[in-house]
């Protein structure tokens, strides 16, 4: 409750703060030590200190993993902030708006983190969704921006008419929005209402993390938004969504896992292989990404498949690696001039820094071990093992991955053993040693994921 | 009034909305089908929340609140629904201001 309060009066804070104050350092510090103070009253509600005593009547329940989760939120924002809120006055004019945009969205994330009510789901998903279609819109000059903005504007209305009809029908169905009740409810076989509203949230949703058949807005929106922001909603924001997607299968539709497990095995192995397949055929890195970010939504829905506890611990370790690696990737190719493969050739020679630390993300994202997307993507097949029943999705997401280092090593060959000047802009030394403690964080995780499931069970 | 009818009815009004979507061209015109959804949506929640109620009123309980979260939910809809306007509206205005046109085709610069 803490977070959720404070990360709204900081965004009215620094939406004052682009009035009052002309200097942008100003604005940037105080969204440095806005977020910190988010992770720390945070981290106090973990160990026991609630600053706000608010009686949401059961809407809102903040457990251990929220908490967590949210803490994971705030830590990878305030890397996020160290490695590219300098990029932001790049794209226009209103800078603290921007901060302030970010701040609304994490107000949506914890309340995503922590719904017990469909009404708080779609409240949460909203706060995130619209300040996302004005970040993307946020270049008002260019085409490609507008575009993207608008696309996801349409789109994403368009998936919350669908999430709202299934929630009206489950409503129907049931006759609350509180998702424990709408999980105790005993019948003999459940209504054609409740299926459909269930298959309706469940489409939504996967919209919403981008998963195969519904992906297809994700690459364009992706690679039109501004590069600052697509590295926001591809990490922070889409760890979010899903964690709002386990949330509401295992809470509300955790009785019904008999009717929905096939069609999310579905979606898992649409979402893989479309998503792995199609990257290997992009030119522009920022694509690339876009499409490997949808082949890691693939690997993180295998969490709400298994719904078992290596399911829960492996997806906030998933959320950690995914996000860190590509935080990191994001903050390299803002610096790059061109962002095609050819664009990387000889990078390792100009900055040999930045190419070691983007190499070391790019094998996290491709799971190679003693880095944490080794290990998230292990805790993923795991627990998708220990449901006893359709093994055939393990192996195909392990031949998937496979295909998945082609295009992220890619990249690595570009940069190592190919003769060309990759053009960069300046980065500053400070910059540097972000870069390296993010991948530092990277293989501690990857060795040790145990500090972090520590702070899940105490 | 039987409860199906709202039903039927709510569910027409949201597949004209769904179809144009899927068919129109003018971003205004997929503006209005996705506001048509919602208010489906609306008027299916609201039929619900009545269904509720006398279906606890019957089973004996006078004092019954059943029902009352159905319209709630009507109302944080409306709410939404108009800061998704707001934000929609601005986004189509400021493509207008680019391309002097609200056409949807134009939409293909990202493919490649």
């Amino acid at each position: 409750m803490n977070a959720l309060i404070l990360s709204a009066i900081l965004g009215v804070v620094l939406m004052f703060s682009g009035i009052l104050l002309k200097q942008k350092i100003t604005i940037r510090y105080i969204a440095f030590l806005g977020v910190l103070l988010l992770l720390v009253v945070n981290v106090m509600e973990m160990c026991g200190t609630v600053l706000f005593k608010v009686n949401t009547h059961g809407m809102i329940y903040f457990d251990r993993f929220a908490l967590l989760f949210n803490s994971i939120v705030f830590l990878s924002v305030f890397i996020y902030f160290i490695l590219s809120a300098k990029d932001m006055e790049k794209v226009g004019v209103n800078y603290a708006e921007y901060f302030t945009l970010i701040f609304f969205i994490l107000c949506g994330i914890t309340l995503t983190s922590s719904f017990k009510s469909l009404l708080i789901l779609f409240l949460g998903i909203e706060i995130i969704s619209i300040p996302l279609y004005i970040l993307t819109g946020s270049d008002k000059k260019n085409l490609k921006s507008n575009e993207a903005s608008l696309k996801y504007f349409l789109l994403g209305a368009f998936s919350t008419g669908l999430m709202l009809m299934g929630i009206a029908m489950i409503y129907g169905a049931r006759g609350t929005f509180d998702t424990t009740s709408i999980n105790m409810f005993v019948e003999e076989k459940p209504s054609a209402l409740m299926i459909a509203g269930m298959l309706l949230l469940l489409f939504s949703m996967s919209f919403k993390v981008s998963a195969a058949p519904f992906h297809f807005w994700t690459p364009d929106v992706y690679d039109g938004a501004p590069t600052v922001f697509t590295s926001f909603m591809a990490t922070i924001v889409k760890a979010a969504v899903f964690i709002a997607f386990i949330r509401l299968f295992d809470e509300a539709f955790g009785v019904l896992q008999s009717q929905w497990q096939l069609f999310v095995a579905i979606i898992i192995v649409a979402t893989l292989f479309i998503g792995n397949i199609t990257a290997v055929f992009q030119q522009s890195v920022k694509r690339m990404l876009a499409y490997s970010s949808i082949a890691q939504a693939g690997f993180m829905l295998m969490a709400v498949y298994a719904m078992n506890t290596d399911a829960k611990e492996g997806l906030l370790l998933y959320a950690v690696a995914y996000s860190f690696a590509t935080i990191g990737i994001f903050a390299v190719l803002i610096k790059m001039k061109d962002y095609t493969f050819d664009g990387f050739n000889g990078f390792a020679k100009h900055q040999p820094v930045l190419a070691a630390t983007t190499a070391l993300f790019l094998f996290s994202l491709a799971g190679i071990p003693l880095t944490a997307g080794f290990l998230s993507k292990f805790y993923m097949l795991k627990a998708v093992m220990m449901t006893g029943k359709n093994l055939w999705l393990v192996i195909f997401a392990v031949l998937m991955a496979a295909v998945s280092v082609y295009y992220y090593f890619r990249v690595i060959q570009a940069m190592y053993f190919k003769e060309g000047e990759a053009q960069s802009l300046e980065v500053s030394p400070a910059f540097k040693w972000a870069l390296v403690a993010l991948a530092v964080m990277t293989i501690i995780l990857g060795v040790y994921p145990d500090i972090l499931f520590y702070w899940l069970y105490f | 009034m039987p409860i199906n009818y709202y039903i039927f009815l709510s569910l027409a009004l949201f597949s004209i909305g769904i179809v144009g979507v899927l068919t129109r061209r003018n971003a205004i015109i997929i503006f209005m089908c996705i506001e048509l959804m919602l208010n489906a949506v609306n008027l299916m929640l609201v039929a619900f929340s009545k269904m509720h109620y006398n279906a606890a009123l019957l089973a004996g309980d006078t004092a019954t609140i059943a029902g009352t979260d159905g319209q709630l939910f009507v109302f944080f809809i409306m709410v939404v629904a108009a800061a998704e306007v707001s934000v929609g509206l601005a986004i189509i205005v400021m493509m207008y201001r680019n391309i002097h046109s609200v056409d949807v085709n134009f939409l293909n610069r990202l493919k490649h």
